[in-house]
C-alpha cells in the first residue's frame, strides 16, 4: 500500500517536473485540460485491491517500478505513421503538430470520451497528453490502404513511462482501416499507457486492428473509446502476445440507432505474463448489434482476465449483442478469471453470453490422430486452429499472413502453401 | 489382413464386446449391422483406437501385427481409415492443410518422401474427381458448417486421399437423404479394390443396396450372432432383430 502511494506521488511529481515543457504544446484550454487531469489522478489513486474493475489485476508489479518519463522528443520519435499516399481532405500527423495546426478541429473531441474522471491510468494518461497519432478523415472519404500507427519502444527506453494519445475522427460515411502496433525490445522494462479516441460519424465504418507485440519485461495499458454514429460500424481485432503485464480495455459507446460493433481478440500468454481484456459495449441506443468473441491460449503460469460488460439501456429495443470467451489452459498451473457482464434494462432485446475454459477438445485430438497426424503434432494443429479462428477474421493481407506465419513458427508447423488456403 | 479373436470391451465398469470373432480378406466388404446399443461403434472404435475403450480380452492382428498396442496414429499409419459416424469440426484449420498433414504422416511412417503443394494438389484434384467434391469444401475449415451430407462425403474423399487398406465406415448413412446417400455410396464403390477391405457398420439395410457386401453380420449385445451373405441384411429389413435374440442367450458358437 505504502508502495503505491508513493508511486502516485512519482508521477504527479514528475508532472509537476515536466508541466512548464508540457504547457508549450496546444492551447492554453488544453493545458487546463492536463492540470484538472493531474489534480483528479492525485484523487483518484491507484486502483485499491478492492476496486471491483481490478479485482483479478494485480497491481503491485506496475506500482513497484518508479518509471521516469521518457524525454519529450523521444515520445515523439517512438510514434510514427504509415500509409501510401494520404486523399485530399484527409490529415494524418503527430498529435503535437495536430495541437498547434489543427486546435479547432481536435479541441472539441480530445478527451471528451476517455473519461479521466473516472479511470486512473486515463487520468494520468490525460494529464501528460502531447504525443500520439491524430487522424481526421472527411465526409465521405474511403481510405483504401490501411493506416498503420507504430508505436515502438528501443533499447534506451528501459525504466521510462510514456502516455501516448490518439485522435481519430471520422466524417459521416468515411471509411478507414486502422493498425495500431506495440513493440519494443526484449528484456527492456518500460510502461506504455496509450488511450486511443475513436468518433465513427454517421454511417462511417471503421476496421481496427490492435497488434500488441511489447518486449517481454514490457507494461502495457492501453484503453480504446469508441462513439459509434447512426448506422455506423466498428470491427475490432486485438491480438495480445507480448508484455509482461498486459490490460487491453474497449469501450464502445452506441450514440444513435442502427449501429454494428464486432469485437474479437486473441490472447497468448505464457511464463508469468498476466493478460487482461476489459470490454465493454454500451447500447445507449435501439437497434444496434454488437459481436463478440475473445479466444485465449494460456500456458505455463500465466494468467488472464477477461471482463465483458455489455449495457443494454431502457431504450435500447431490438437490441442483438453476442459476447464469447474461450479459454485453452494448456498447463496445470495457467489462470483464466473470465466474467461476463450483462445489465440488460430494455425488454425486446436478444442477448447471449458464454464462456468456455478447457483444454484440446479429446474427440478432435482423435480424429486428427485417427488420420495419422502424431500427437505432438495434433495437439499443435488444434492450438494453432483454436488461435486462427481468430486470425482468419482479419480483413488486411499482410497483417493475417504474417500473424498465421508466425504463428505457425512458434507451434512448429509446416507452412501454408499459395493456393492452398483460403480459409 | 485383419483378424479379430475372442475380442472384449468395456467403458468404465460396463462390457460391451463380448467375445466378438471376425476375419476380413484383402478385398472383401464386410457389413455389420445391429441395433443401437449392440456394440457396433465401440466395435469400430476399439479398432480405430479410440482411448474411451479398454480391452479385456481378445486380440486383433492386421497383417499379422498386433492392432491393439499401436496409437490411433500409427494404426492409421499402418493403413487403417475410420469414417466418422459424427465427424469433427475444426475451425482455423482448412481441408486441404489438414490433409496434406495426414498424407505426409503417413507416407514419412512408409518411408516416401513427403508431398509438396504442387504433388498434393495433383493428388487431391484426382480424388475430388473420383468422388465428386466441390472444391469449395476444400479449402474451408475442417467440416465447419457443412451440412450432413457434406461431412459424410468429406469423410469418403478422406479416404480416398489417404488411401487405406481397411476402411471402416461407422453409420455413414446416418442422417443422409436418398441423394446424398447415393453420393457417399457412388464414393465408397469407387473405392472398391482388391487390395483394400472394407466393413461397412450400419442400422439399417438401406444403404446395403447401393454397397453391396460379401458378408453380413449381425451384432447383438457384444457378439456376433448370425453371419450370412448380402442375402441377409433383406432378411433382418424384413423380420427385424427380435428373430434372432434367442441365440444370443445360448454360448455363441464360432
Amino acid at each position: 500500500m505504502a508502495e503505491v502511494l508513493e508511486r502516485q506521488n512519482t508521477y504527479l511529481a514528475a508532472f509537476e517536473r515536466l508541466e512548464r515543457e508540457l504547457a508549450a504544446a496546444g492551447t492554453p484550454a488544453l493545458h487546463r485540460l492536463r492540470k484538472a487531469a493531474a489534480a483528479r489522478f492525485a484523487e483518484l489513486g491507484f486502483p485499491g485491491p478492492r476496486d471491483e474493475e481490478w479485482r483479478f489485476t494485480p497491481l503491485a508489479p506496475l506500482a513497484r517500478i518508479p518509471f521516469e518519463p521518457a524525454p519529450h522528443d523521444r515520445v515523439g520519435d517512438s510514434c510514427s505513421f504509415r500509409i501510401p499516399s494520404v486523399p485530399k481532405g484527409v490529415i494524418v500527423c503527430r498529435l503535437s503538430e495536430a495541437m498547434h495546426k489543427h486546435a479547432a478541429l481536435i479541441e472539441p473531441h480530445l478527451a471528451r470520451y476517455a473519461d479521466w474522471k473516472k479511470h486512473p491510468f486515463v487520468a494520468l494518461n490525460t494529464a501528460f497528453v502531447c504525443e500520439g497519432v491524430f487522424v481526421y478523415v472527411p465526409r465521405g472519404t474511403v481510405l483504401e490502404a490501411p493506416l498503420f500507427l507504430d508505436f515502438h519502444a528501443g533499447r534506451d527506453d528501459d525504466g521510462r513511462v510514456w502516455h501516448h494519445r490518439s485522435l481519430v475522427l471520422l466524417g459521416e460515411n468515411s471509411q478507414v482501416t486502422l493498425v495500431e502496433n506495440y513493440s519494443g525490445p526484449m528484456a527492456c522494462t518500460y510502461f506504455s499507457n496509450a488511450v486511443t479516441e475513436i468518433v465513427v460519424g454517421p454511417g462511417a465504418m471503421v476496421d481496427h486492428y490492435k497488434l500488441q507485440r511489447e518486449g517481454d519485461r514490457a507494461f502495457h495499458l492501453a484503453v480504446m473509446q469508441v462513439q459509434i454514429g447512426r448506422a455506423a460500424n466498428f470491427s475490432s481485432h486485438a491480438v495480445t502476445q507480448g508484455g509482461q503485464w498486459v490490460r487491453n480495455e474497449i469501450n464502445a459507446v452506441f450514440e444513435d440507432e442502427g449501429g454494428e460493433c464486432i469485437l474479437n481478440g486473441l490472447y497468448q500468454a505464457s511464463g508469468e505474463q498476466l493478460v487482461d481484456n476489459h470490454t465493454l459495449i454500451d447500447h445507449a441506443h435501439p437497434h444496434c448489434a454488437s459481436h463478440e468473441l475473445y479466444k485465449g491460449i494460456l500456458d505455463g503460469k500465466a494468467h488472464g482476465v477477461f471482463n465483458g460488460k455489455i449495457y443494454v439501456r431502457q431504450d435500447a429495443q431490438k437490441t442483438d449483442a453476442k459476447q464469447t470467451n474461450q479459454t485453452l489452459l494448456l498447463s496445470d498451473d495457467a489462470t483464466i478469471n473470465t466474467k461476463p457482464q450483462l445489465e440488460i434494462y430494455a425488454d425486446d432485446v436478444k442477448c447471449t453470453h458464454g464462456a468456455t475454459v478447457g483444454q484440446l477438445d479429446a474427440e478432435a485430438m482423435f480424429y486428427l490422430r485417427s488420420r495419422g497426424v502424431g500427437l505432438a503434432e495434433a495437439r499443435t494443429l488444434l492450438i494453432y486452429a483454436f488461435a486462427n479462428d481468430i486470425l482468419r477474421r482479419i480483413q488486411v493481407a499482410s497483417v493475417r499472413e504474417e500473424l498465421e506465419r508466425s504463428l505457425l513458427q512458434a507451434h512448429h508447423l509446416p507452412a501454408i502453401d499459395a493456393g492452398e488456403e483460403d480459409v | 489382413m485383419l483378424e479379430i479373436n475372442n475380442l472384449h470391451a468395456r467403458v468404465e465398469d460396463k462390457e460391451i464386446l463380448r467375445g466378438i470373432n471376425l476375419t476380413v480378406k484383402a478385398g472383401e466388404v464386410h457389413a455389420i449391422m445391429g441395433e443401437n446399443g449392440s456394440g457396433k461403434s465401440t466395435l469400430a472404435g476399439v479398432l480405430a483406437g479410440r482411448d474411451a475403450y479398454e480391452v479385456t480380452e481378445g486380440e486383433v492382428r492386421f497383417d499379422g501385427k498386433n492392432l491393439l498396442e499401436l496409437d490411433p496414429e500409427e494404426r492409421a499409419r499402418e493403413g487403417i481409415f475410420l469414417a466418422f459416424q459424427y465427424p469433427v469440426e475444426i475451425p482455423g484449420v482448412s481441408n486441404t492443410y489438414f490433409l496434406k498433414a495426414a498424407v505426409n504422416a503417413i507416407r514419412k511412417h512408409r518411408g516416401l518422401p513427403e508431398y509438396d503443394a504442387r504433388e498434393f494438389l495433383k493428388l487431391v484434384k484426382e480424388k475430388m474427381k473420383l468422388i465428386h467434391m466441390n472444391e469449395d469444401l476444400l479449402k474451408r475449415p475442417v467440416n465447419e458448417g457443412f451440412s450432413g451430407g457434406e461431412k459424410k462425403r468429406n469423410e469418403i474423399f478422406q479416404m480416398a486421399v489417404l488411401d487405406p487398406r481397411l476402411a471402416i465406415l461407422d453409420e455413414t448413412d446416418s442422417g443422409l437423404d436418398i441423394d446424398a446417400l447415393k453420393a457417399v455410396a457412388d464414393g465408397v464403390n469407387a473405392l472398391r479394390s482388391p487390395d483394400r477391405a472394407i466393413i461397412v457398420i450400419t442400422h439399417y439395410q438401406r444403404l446395403l443396396n447401393y454397397i453391396v457386401p460379401d458378408r453380413v453380420h449381425v451384432l447383438m449385445r457384444g457378439r456376433i450372432v448370425k453371419s450370412g451373405g448380402k442375402e441377409l441384411a433383406l432378411e433382418l429389413e424384413e423380420r427385424g432383430y427380435k428373430w434372432l435374440e434367442d441365440s444370443v442367450r445360448e454360448p455363441q458358437s464360432v
